[in-house]
């Protein structure tokens, strides 16, 4: 089990540095998707090692991926009207709701 | 009706009362319904004499405790002995044909109703002091009759003389009233309480040492002497005539002045148990009976010789009461007592009638001076002849009502020389002074054809009343006559009637005879004029000036007393000016000057911390606002590095030792640390924005 939770640590990690540092939005999207992958492993782990009885984990792993998929839908719809405004998807240039 | 006696006393109160809140405007509705009231009141004072009669003088009391101290009890009550009763009926009846004639004589005032108002207010004064039952309840009924004295002395108050003068004698007799005041004190601590029976009692029991006694006689006196107008106190009551000329008969002539010998004849028992006291009565009164009747000899002011007239008649009562005080104290016999409360009332009557008569004399020509008038006979008949008839009775002729009871007066200074030969000396002046009187006024030629054109008789509502007096100045001195074994002698009396003698002739021969020469030298010098007063006059000139000035007393008190109390309130008008109001000044500035201070404080320092508080959270968030900076991955790291930072202590990676204050500070620090750098990264993607709008 260790590895798995390894690997989904690193793929976590991956993901977080992904959303932090992506300059382009669909990167930083892409990133997201790593992170929820990585929580996908970690609930699929869990269901195999620990709660063998139940479907739980599995199931909530397969929710995960609809969610993501809608969310993948609306954030790219987002980053579509972000390119129509400002002729670029840097996510600096939508900083507008600062101070 | 004896126990409803209260009501005698309260019907003019509730005329006074009428008047002023319904009747002010209807003048002849306000004047008719007060005249009802006190001919109401005259009909129970009658029945509450007969009445009285009809239980043998035994006194009559009810009162009602309405204080009650440990020590000191006050009492509002009634009491009607023989005395009460006949000061009630003289009262009322006085009143009654006053206030009829007044309707004539204020006729076209333009304050009609309120002269009744005052009049009925004093007529409730004078009752209620005439009924109280207690020292402290006539206390308050004399200050009444003063004050309604003080507004009626000064209903023409438009005139300077007359505001003058009521000022005058309202101050004069609050001088007496202190004593009376110090007097009552004297009672109430020495036998607490106010009630004559109970007082007395005490006194007889010995509650009052000798000394403080007779102070306690002599202050109460004080009083009396203040409203009697008595030896010192006198210069008030002649001024007192700038008042209407009823008020003069009713209030200044006939009742409130006779308050006086009421009140010392209503506290006779403390005189009785004060010889040293009893002789200070009888000597005031002599002194005042003879300096007035004297003074009277050379006036010219109709109503002023009535004034000094009235002061010399008061005398002689007062003198009366105190020789029986004193006489009975050595336990001689004395008819004093009787003397002077049959005086009080005869003398009640005729001096009613003498005033009211001037009244009509001076409502005929209009002036005061007897030098304008003359041969006014003919003009006014009813009023020269009730003027003559009450004139007899001062002078003491058979069979007038002043003979009775001036005789009686005569007999009590008889174990004194002094006062027996003085007070036929004043019988003498009197009956002289009242016939220069009529005979300059009645008689002779006209001094002033003018005046004497206009004049003419007063309507008849002002005459009746003349008549009505008139009668009973002839009669109402028969009640008291020598050869009645049941007289005013056997009615009125202190605690003994006197022993009847039966009729003195050879005293009532010299007083005849006195009274009958006091007039026919009056006749020989202002009828026949076959003796000139004006050689009298001249020879006599120092004397004259002495008398025709009054003694120079108010020009005296005006130098003793009157100059220097305005000096000290000048005096103390700079002291207050100066020293006062500078100390009070002084405390504003200095209430400036703190308040100055407080203002600076306020200003810098009260202000100064809120508003600094304001400007640092404004600095702070100057400073803090730059974290918002508006990019969804810089707050994404906040959040990322703060669940570390918690998931670092829940796992007990980091320790917690260092206390709350300091993570706080750490975590302060962080932020600034994060602001920073958040302002570095915008400065730049600014630039970055500003050469991507030049392309």
């Amino acid at each position: 089990m260790f590895y798995y939770l390894a690997l989904a640590a690193i793929l976590f990690s991956i993901g977080m540095f992904g959303v932090l540092t992506r300059r382009n939005t669909i990167g930083i999207l892409m990133s997201l998707e790593l992170m929820f992958n990585a929580a996908n492993i970690n609930f699929v782990a869990f269901n195999r090692y620990i709660i063998t009885e139940s479907m739980a984990g599995q199931l909530f792993a397969i929710f995960i991926i609809v969610v993501a998929a809608a969310e993948a839908t609306v954030g790219l719809a987002i980053v579509l009207l972000v390119y129509r405004n400002w002729k670029g998807i840097d996510s600096d240039n939508y900083s507008v709701m600062k101070w | 009706m004896t126990e409803h006696s209260y009501l005698i006393c309260l019907l003019p109160a509730f005329s006074f009362v009428m008047i002023v809140f319904f009747l002010r405007w209807k003048e002849k509705v306000a004047a008719g319904f007060s005249i009802a009231m006190i001919l109401a009141s005259w009909v129970m004072s009658v029945i509450v004499l007969i009445e009285t009669l009809a239980r043998h003088g035994h006194a009559y009391e009810a009162f009602y405790n309405f204080l009650t101290f440990p020590g000191l009890n006050f009492q509002i009550g009634i009491l009607v002995d023989p005395l009460t009763a006949v000061m009630l009926v003289v009262v009322t009846t006085v009143g009654s044909c006053v206030q009829i004639y007044s309707v004539g004589y204020m006729h076209g005032d333009p304050r009609f109703s309120r002269f009744f108002s005052y009049l009925s207010l004093f007529l409730f004064s004078m009752l209620g002091l005439v009924l109280a039952n207690n020292f402290f309840m006539i206390f308050i009924f004399w200050e009444l009759v003063g004050l309604t004295s003080y507004l009626l002395i000064g209903f023409w108050f438009e005139k300077k003389s007359a505001a003058d003068a009521c000022k005058k004698a309202f101050l004069t007799t609050r001088t007496g009233d202190l004593g009376f005041l110090v007097g009552l004190f004297l009672i109430a601590v020495y036998c607490g309480t106010f009630n004559y029976g109970e007082v007395f009692d005490k006194i007889a029991m010995g509650a009052m040492s000798t000394g403080v006694l007779t102070a306690a006689a002599i202050f109460i006196f004080a009083g009396a002497v203040g409203k009697s107008a008595q030896f010192p106190l006198h210069v008030w009551l002649p001024d007192a005539m700038e008042g209407p000329t009823p008020v003069s008969a009713l209030i200044h002539a006939a009742t409130m002045v006779a308050a006086g010998v009421y009140l010392v004849a209503r506290s006779m028992s403390m005189f009785v148990a004060s010889a040293d006291g009893s002789m200070v009565v009888a000597i005031i009164g002599l002194v005042t009976s003879f300096m007035a009747a004297t003074i009277a000899l050379t006036q010219f002011d109709i109503k002023r010789v009535l004034a000094y007239s009235t002061i010399s008649q008061l005398g002689y009562m007062i003198m009366a009461l105190g020789l029986y005080g004193y006489d009975t104290a050595h336990g001689q016999h004395s008819v004093g007592y009787y003397a002077g409360t049959f005086h009080l009332m005869t003398h009640a009557f005729f001096k009613g009638l003498l005033f009211l008569g001037a009244g009509s004399v001076i409502h005929g020509v209009h002036t005061n001076d007897i030098r304008e008038m003359g041969g006014l006979y003919n003009k006014m008949k009813t009023t020269a002849i009730t003027f003559m008839i009450a004139s007899f009775s001062i002078a003491g002729i058979f069979p007038f009502a002043g003979l009775w009871s001036k005789d009686e007066i005569v007999a009590a200074t008889l174990h004194h020389p002094v006062f027996l030969i003085l007070t036929l000396a004043i019988a003498f002046m009197t009956a002289f002074y009242m016939w220069r009187l009529c005979f300059l006024t009645f008689t002779g030629e006209p001094r002033d054809q003018h005046r004497y054109d206009h004049a003419h008789e007063s309507p008849r509502v002002m005459t009746w009343p003349l008549v009505f007096l008139a009668f009973l100045a002839v009669t109402a001195g028969w009640v008291g006559l020598p050869w009645l074994h049941h007289g005013f002698s056997s009615f009125v009396f202190h605690e003994a009637p006197p022993e009847h003698h039966g009729p003195s002739y050879a005293l009532m021969i010299i007083s005849l005879t006195v009274g009958l020469s006091g007039i026919g030298l009056a006749y020989l010098m202002y009828y026949k004029k076959s003796l000139s007063p004006d050689v009298l006059v001249n020879k006599f000139r120092p004397i004259y000036n002495l008398l025709y000035n009054k003694y120079y007393f108010d020009e005296l008190y005006n130098v003793v007393i009157i100059r220097p109390l305005l000096s000290f309130a000048n005096f103390m008008w700079k002291f207050d000016a100066n020293v006062i109001d500078g100390l009070v000044n002084l405390i504003a500035w200095l209430t400036v000057l703190w308040a100055d201070v407080k203002q600076w404080f306020d200003k810098w320092i009260i202000d100064g911390a809120v508003n600094g508080a304001g400007w640092i959270v404004r600095q702070t968030g100057e400073g803090l606002k730059y974290v918002q900076n508006g990019k969804a991955q810089f707050y994404t790291l906040f959040i990322s590095i703060i669940i570390v930072f918690i998931g670092l202590i829940k796992y007990e990676l980091i320790y917690l030792a260092w206390g709350w204050p300091i993570m706080t500070i750490i975590f302060v620090i962080g932020v600034l640390l994060l602001t920073f750098v958040s302002r570095s990264t915008r400065q730049g993607t600014n630039r970055e924005i500003a050469q991507e709008d030049k392309v």
